[in-house]
């Protein structure tokens, strides 16, 4: 018989350690967008309950803003740099092919020699990350993941597309995962998760950047496009749906929710959401959106540290968290405040 | 499966009222979703989505905006129920 293969130490139960975020400090108003769209300040709030949003400036990097909330991350977990051993960065807007962010991540926090790696699912990346983490400590493959999720949209975003202009923002949010011992409570449910890739039209990136670089319009940023209503239609019912099942898969009911934050897409699609789950009023909601705009992977931990900050949240509250966007993708998870 | 006007009438008048809180008693056959109901593109898609569930017919996406007013959207679901 030949040699076994040795399986490391796993870990019963994985829990969200700590969590931080960083909003960039340029505030722009709906009065700055509709100078370059046909629309309204009215408009804007009614369709989406974007008050004002935050852009990122020169030196606020995909890979700077994701340093000051995984700082923030480590300080609330009480876990030093070098004990994280994974960094999982999950990212549309790192405009490098490689090397990834999460490498830059590690090395400039002092995380030493930990596997890092970028991921790409659009709005629901940081609950994919989030995913992949809570397996990986579960399994003992790491101890202590940093899962980040960080966008500069402002980069990608076209000022004069009515359709999207007012909704993309910038930031980061972080969270440390690590492992519960075998009396503890799981901090992390199942995830239930998926894509359809027959509506790839939906959201995307207009063109490949060989196209945007030395197509016959010349040199120019290959924007992203959205088609409203039926992103709407799908994100207010089809992702209701993956809620519930979410919430289903952690053994729980909506009455023991205490926090829902969904991927902060549009208010209107929180709002039909809400009303599809049909809430009980004790849960907070997450509205994050009306002063960040939408920050794609970075918008549930942001809308999390809102909510911890505001006092809407607080440790040991079950959150259903919920992302989705362009793939389409999607994943959904109860976990507990840190 | 309601398949009469008046049952129609009072299950869309509901999904308005759920939706956008104007008062059931408004929606009547003669009001404009948009300019008498006040109600914009995205809570129209939840009304359609609401009523494909309600009434058990498909109203696609093109058909959306020929519904100006609540009289097209009943006599729509209702044809789309009796072919149903």
């Amino acid at each position: 018989m030949s040699a076994q293969i040795a399986l490391p130490p796993s870990a019963w139960t994985s829990r969200i350690l700590g969590l931080g975020a960083y909003r960039p400090t340029r505030v722009v108003g709906n009065d700055e967008i509709v100078k370059n769209i046909d629309s309204s300040d009215e408009w804007i709030r009614t369709r989406s309950g974007i008050e004002s949003r935050r852009w990122a400036g020169p030196d606020e990097t995909v890979v700077s803003m994701s340093l000051a909330a995984a700082g923030k991350a480590l300080a609330h977990a009480g876990i030093q740099p070098d004990q994280i051993d994974c960094v999982v960065v999950a990212t549309v807007t790192h405009l490098y092919q490689t090397p990834s962010a999460a490498v830059e991540i590690a090395h400039k926090l002092g995380a030493g020699s930990a596997a890092a790696f970028d991921i790409s699912a659009a709005c629901a990346g940081f609950c994919y990350g989030l995913s992949l983490a809570s397996d990986m400590v579960r399994a003992g493959t790491s101890r202590h993941v940093l899962v980040i999720g960080v966008e500069r949209l402002s980069d990608l975003t076209d000022p004069h597309d009515r359709s999207t202009a007012f909704i993309f923002a910038d930031g980061a949010g972080a969270v440390v995962v690590g492992p519960g011992g075998p009396d503890d409570p799981p901090g992390i449910g199942p995830v239930v998760w998926g894509s359809d890739g027959s509506a790839l039209d939906h959201i995307r990136q207009k063109k490949g950047w060989r196209e945007a670089l030395f197509g016959a319009d010349g040199p120019e940023m290959p924007h992203l496009v959205m088609e409203g209503n039926p992103v709407f239609r799908w994100a207010s019912y089809e992702m209701a749906k993956v809620a519930q099942e979410a919430v289903a898969a952690a053994g729980i009911t909506m009455a023991d929710l205490d926090v829902f934050a969904p991927h902060q897409a549009n208010m209107r699609i929180t709002d039909a959401m809400a009303r599809q789950l049909k809430l009980p009023d004790s849960v907070a909601i997450a509205r994050d959106i009306a002063t960040q705009g939408n920050t794609s992977a970075a918008s549930v931990p942001l809308a999390l540290e809102r909510m911890v900050e505001n006092g809407e949240a607080t440790s040991g509250d079950l959150a259903l968290i919920i992302g989705f966007g362009a793939g389409l993708v999607y994943a959904g998870q109860v976990v507990r405040i840190p | 499966m309601a398949s009469n006007e008046e049952e129609i009438l009072t299950g869309l008048a509901e999904i308005v009222n759920e939706i956008t809180g104007v008062p059931a008693a408004d929606v009547q056959l003669d009001k404009s979703f948009t300019d008498d109901l006040d109600i914009d593109s995205l809570s129209m898609i939840e009304v359609v989505v609401g009523a494909e569930e309600k009434f058990g017919v498909k109203i696609p996406e093109d058909e959306v905006k020929n519904l100006a007013t609540v009289g097209d959207a009943v006599s729509y679901i209702k044809n789309a129920s009796a072919e149903a």
